[in-house]
């Protein structure tokens, strides 16, 4: 102790200060964030009105700023992406977590990697280039480049999430539920839809939470696949239309518009929707998570 | 799930059910890593042909139908190297604090879901984020300094936490006789703990960087230029980079020849599995290295 009153606590002190400051940065970003989207996208409520942004036609040229239609297409595609993810992903995570035999699951995780690193825009130029035109011909629709494409392809990019947290979750079920059901007659099939994936039910909510929250953030591919026409889905007939996502519209928009217009407002005003969006579906996947602290690491990892 | 439902008895029925339901997951594997492959094979396929020295170390020209994209790759080089910069030390000292200072309480837990949250966020946001803060607030102008600056705090997340994770697999005994010997917290964590953890934080880094080197929306309003006819000169300048330079050439420009497409995707997922495969090379390395 004696050491560090003498010059040595200065720096001590110092890093110290340091480390305490970059601890708490994410709470300063996650703020700053928040702010930073209100400064921007507030002042749209005042310069339009709240029937206008409420109205199902997103033409922002001749000031219509209905949001409607981008909501509608945020809905279809992800929607359509769930339904691709859920039981593909979670079939995977069964399958690496209660039946393959070692040297397959020592095959099949690294790929699963693998399709978590592949880049949005590289998905979004093949979903251009070769899936929407079979699409088009298989279905038979005018253009391939439509809600369903880009509900296949967000599939996709959220089924790596699914896998790695519901197979963290099926890991953690304690090995004596497994062991117990086995001795007392039960098959393994029957041990896991009654006993492991029940007992792993909060995870596997969080594992969906996450891949939804994936799918309504992702930008580059919907924006390429899915044909960007902003009209508001009112059937199912939709998912086979191009649809326009609330993302894209940022994305394809804000290079073009005047610093400080309305329509510059509307696209910030959208960010704060898609901020606030992930929020409730991050805080509802970090309350589970916190029943289980190291499932909430490799959440992010 | 209905408990008063009494299980089949008859076994070879059970067993008929198992056989097939594992067929049909092993099935429902194969079928999710099918598409991982075929998106490999057609871009490794087509993209190969027009790899040549010219296209990794020239400029494009005609209006980008022709000639190289090493504008594209320098860039995503100087934006990987700033957000590194930026984000490394921050997100280790984050680490640090949250593994060897702080205790497990409101604070911590309100630290914890920031961070969840920060990795939630869609990457649209960060570039609405950036655009607001680092290109009009603090007048960065595009730039890759405000474009990097964008990728890092979206890419902390996962620093943070995979460095958390490496700094908690050091044996709680180490710290103990480090501390016993008179060394202070900091000297602990700088002598001790981080060369034990080195290659699980490197391990993180590398993800990190994998994410930010392949992301376009952050970049689209906060510092990737369509087309550059010189190369930056400064963390000033704004610049093309390899995501944004696919998204252009695959959408932007019309007649684009096919192969330079292809090609630009490969060099880009080149990029991308080689950072993957660095992480995992030091991950198992240093897993069978590990003395504890």
């Amino acid at each position: 102790m004696n050491q560090r009153l003498r010059g040595q606590g200065l720096v001590e002190t110092l890093i110290t200060g340091a480390i305490r400051v970059a601890g708490v940065s994410a709470i300063l970003f996650v703020t700053l964030i928040f702010i930073f989207l209100l400064k921007e996208g507030l002042p749209a409520l005042a310069e339009t009105s709240l029937s206008n942004l409420l109205s199902t036609r997103w033409y922002p040229i001749e000031n219509y700023f209905g949001l409607l239609p981008l909501l509608g297409g945020t809905l279809v595609v992800t929607f359509g992406s769930i339904l691709i993810a859920v039981p593909f992903g979670l079939g995977t995570a069964i399958y690496i977590a209660e039946v393959a035999p070692r040297w397959a699951r020592e095959f099949l995780k690294p790929f699963i990697e693998v399709m978590a690193g592949i880049p949005s825009v590289v998905l979004g130029f093949l979903g251009m280039v070769f899936l929407a035109p079979r699409i088009r011909v298989l279905l038979e629709i005018p253009t391939g480049l439509s809600a369903f494409s880009g509900a296949l392809l967000l599939g996709l990019i959220s089924i790596p999430t699914i896998v790695s947290v519901a197979e963290d979750a099926l890991d953690a079920v304690p090995r004596s539920y497994r062991d117990a059901s086995l001795a007392m007659g039960a098959t393994q099939w029957q041990t896991i839809w009654r006993v492991t994936l029940p007992a792993a039910r909060t995870g596997v909510i969080t594992a969906i939470m996450l891949g939804l929250g994936r799918s309504i953030g992702e930008t580059m591919t919907v924006m390429m696949v899915t044909g960007n026409a902003a009209t508001l889905p009112t059937s199912l007939a939709a998912l086979f239309a191009p649809v326009r996502t609330m993302t894209a519209t940022i994305a394809a928009e804000m290079g073009e518009v005047a610093v400080g217009s309305t329509h510059y407002h509307v696209l910030f005003l959208i960010g704060i929707i898609l901020f606030l969006i992930s929020l409730v579906i991050n805080l509802i996947a970090s309350a589970v998570v916190f029943k289980q602290r190291s499932r909430g690491e490799r959440i992010l990892s | 799930m209905n408990p008063a439902k009494p299980l089949p008895t008859n076994s070879t029925r059970r067993n008929t059910i198992q056989v097939a339901g594992f067929a049909g997951l092993t099935l429902v594997a194969l079928l999710t890593i099918t598409p991982i492959f075929l998106i490999l094979i057609l871009i490794l396929s087509k993209g190969l042909p027009a790899i040549s020295w010219e296209f990794l170390t020239a400029s494009p020209s005609q209006g980008m139908r022709a000639g190289g994209i090493f504008p594209a790759i320098l860039g995503t080089v100087y934006l990987t190297f700033f957000t590194t910069l930026f984000v490394v030390p921050l997100g280790i000292a984050a680490a640090v604090y949250l593994a060897e200072y702080a205790g497990e309480n409101l604070w911590t837990r309100i630290i914890r879901i920031s961070i969840i949250n920060l990795a939630g966020i869609p990457s649209i946001v960060y570039g609405l984020f950036g655009l607001g803060i680092f290109v009009l607030f603090f007048k960065l102008g595009t730039s890759i300094l405000a474009a990097s600056l964008t990728l890092g705090i979206m890419t902390m997340p996962v620093i943070i936490s995979t460095a958390e994770e490496a700094l908690r697999t050091v044996p709680q005994s180490f710290r103990v006789v480090s501390i016993s010997l008179g060394a202070t917290r900091w000297q602990t964590v700088r002598k001790i703990v981080l060369p034990q953890s080195l290659p699980g934080i490197m391990t993180g880094v590398i993800l990190g960087l994998e994410r930010a080197a392949g992301e376009t929306a952050p970049i689209l309003f906060t510092g990737a230029a369509f087309y550059l006819p010189t190369l930056p000169s400064s963390p000033m300048d704004a610049t093309m980079a390899l995501p944004y330079h696919l998204y252009v050439v695959s959408t932007q420009v019309p007649g684009m020849p096919v192969e330079i497409q292809y090609g630009t995707a490969l060099v880009l997922l080149i990029l991308i599995l080689g950072l993957n495969l660095v992480a995992t090379i030091i991950r198992s390395r240093a897993r069978a290295r590990r003395q504890w």
